[in-house]
């Protein structure tokens, strides 16, 4: 297991914005996180990732104890991350905002080399044509390829991709989805929010779905469409989940 | 692609290099003391800059690491007789340790808060040198005349000193542009841009901007034991002014923040206009004034600075000007 997850509670003063969720994340798969809004699913990432620490529960990244360390100290052992708000660095360009992922991630390179893998990234994500241009100009379909190109700048283990296909038209969305596989084929384990179902049910190998920061499911695509709890809280009637599957 | 290649690297250290070697030559005594202001400016602006135009912190209490390293090093060479160079030095230190020991509390403080922080940090600094004996409390500290001896009499001190302070200014256009192009700096630039995402992508916020205050706090505590020894004294009411903190912000934001060569035009043009202000006649007590609007209208309408607009008009020259 790359990642496992137990246990974690997280409060808000009165919110209770997770409650107990436990999870294991085996290496080299592409697990799915979906929910309604508010269920908890972006502060799980940050419980993941050290933005926030958990009130109770664990936080294991390969064999190691990592609740509670820092961001900075969690990305160094090998997680990145692509946010949902779109935050590019908007005075540099493009190819300086992923060599701040090359840097600083888990390799750590100088600033030589870290240009050179921050082209390979921008190439990864067909974004090198731009790499002198202010991030400030990329467009939203751009910069989300911008933010996966700076996650995976770091050489994770692990990406946590945060709503990377909301804001995509439909022929946006197909190419990202190639990426996003070709991610995995290199070996990156992959944990992702998304709300594009068709895009989530397709792509993932397993998916786990949050309601009111519990977890109410987990497994394959096809049992999770099917699950009474999913189509109640989610989904919302029972011929979306046909319309899923058939597509 | 080696610094030492870069047109952007060398031109502010000619500019400053040629400015201060004529300067030597010439050898009139009211022209060192412009330049001495001028280049003292630079420096302190440039300094600031490693804070604020690479991190994004705005200190608006920054002229208390003027103050602080001045009466330190001022001390250290009057009370105790060190020589200028290891009593400047001796200053810088001083200030960077508070800078180590403040920044350890108050950079985890954001925005207004950090800032709000900084100016108390420059009152309290007050408060203190006031009521501390060794430093003369209320009433400062005068130069030992013996000290200006060493120097080959006071007149040959003033051009020891201003050569000591044209070397501090080159010594800190290179730093500024070497932090501005490291690894370190990039890191520093993406804290300015959003400080959680710069975590999430490993940048160890807390350490490297407590690094660069470190830095950022160095260079003005040479400059204040420099600044103090050509004047001969140091009291409370020079040492800790609230307004040069502000001035030092008008600038660097008038230059440019974030560029090597901002503060260096937005010293040289500040100082040349206060020049003017000072001796005419309808604004001579309104300078300050001026310079809060010259500070918003430049916010409100080319918040990138001189330099920085400059840049974003003229593609081509953003190598040449830093």
């Amino acid at each position: 297991m790359i990642l496992q997850v137990q246990d974690v509670t997280k409060r808000f003063g009165g919110l209770q914005a997770l409650t107990e969720v436990t999870f294991d994340l085996p290496e080299g798969q592409i697990l799915g996180l979906i929910g309604p809004n508010g269920a908890g699913k972006t502060t799980l990432f940050n419980v993941i990732n050290g933005v926030y620490a958990p009130n109770r529960g664990k936080v294991i990244f390969r064999g190691e104890d990592i609740t509670g360390l820092p961001s900075y100290e969690v990305a160094r052992r090998g997680m990145a991350r692509a946010h949902q708000v779109v935050r590019p660095l908007t005075e540099l360009t493009v190819r300086e905002n992923v060599m701040v992922g090359a840097c600083f991630g888990r390799e750590g390179h100088s600033l030589g080399l870290a240009a050179r893998k921050a082209d390979e990234a921008l190439a990864q994500v067909g974004l090198v044509e731009r790499a002198d241009q202010p991030s400030g100009n990329l467009n939203v379909a751009q910069k989300k390829r911008l933010e996966l190109a700076r996650a995976l700048a770091a050489r994770p283990y692990l990406l946590l991709l945060d709503e990377v296909l909301a804001g995509l038209n439909p022929s946006e969305i197909t190419p990202m989805m190639e990426t996003i596989r070709s991610i995995r084929d290199e070996g990156i384990t992959i944990l992702m929010i998304e709300h594009v179902m068709q895009a989530i049910m397709s792509i993932s190998d397993r998916i786990i779905v949050l309601d009111y920061g519990q977890l109410i499911a987990a497994g394959k695509p096809e049992e999770v469409a099917n699950n009474p709890l999913v189509i109640e809280a989610y989904l919302g009637d029972p011929d979306m989940t046909a319309r899923l599957m058939a597509e | 692609m080696k610094f030492w290649r870069q047109t952007g690297f060398w031109l502010p250290l000619v500019l400053v290099f040629l400015w201060g070697g004529a300067v030597l030559v010439l050898r009139q005594d009211t022209i060192r003391e412009t330049a001495f202001t001028v280049l003292m400016f630079m420096a302190l602006a440039s300094s600031l800059n490693i804070l604020l135009g690479y991190t994004g912190y705005v200190s608006f209490g920054h002229i208390v690491f003027f103050g602080l390293g001045g009466y330190t090093g001022f001390y250290l060479l009057s009370e105790q007789g060190w020589p200028l160079y290891l009593a400047a030095v001796g200053g810088g230190a001083l200030s960077g340790l508070i800078a180590l020991l403040v920044g350890l509390a108050v950079l985890r403080l954001r925005g207004a808060y950090f800032a709000l922080a900084t100016i108390g940090i420059n009152e309290a600094a007050r408060a203190f040198v006031s009521n501390f004996g060794p430093f003369g409390g209320a009433t400062g500290m005068f130069v030992n005349f013996s000290a200006y001896e060493k120097y080959g009499g006071a007149g040959q001190a003033l051009w020891t000193t201003f050569t000591f302070l044209w070397i501090t200014t080159l010594v800190v256009l290179v730093v500024s542009y070497l932090v501005k192009h490291s690894r370190f700096g990039l890191g520093l630039q993406a804290i300015r841009e959003d400080e959680d995402a710069a975590m999430v992508m490993g940048v160890h916020a807390p350490r490297a901007k407590t690094i660069t205050y470190v830095i950022s706090a160095f260079f003005p505590g040479i400059i204040g034991t420099l600044y103090f020894f050509k004047n001969g004294n140091v009291e409370p009411g020079d040492a800790f002014q609230l307004h040069m903190s502000i001035e030092m912000l008008v600038m660097v934001m008038l230059g440019g923040m974030g560029t090597v060569l901002g503060p260096m035009v937005g010293a040289t043009a500040y100082q040349g206009l206060r020049g003017y202000l000072l001796t005419s006649p309808i604004f001579k007590d309104l300078h300050l004034a001026v310079a809060g609007l010259i500070l918003l209208l430049i916010i409100l309408f080319v918040p990138a600075g001189a330099v920085g607009w400059v840049r974003g008009r003229i593609p081509a020259l953003r190598k040449v000007l830093e």
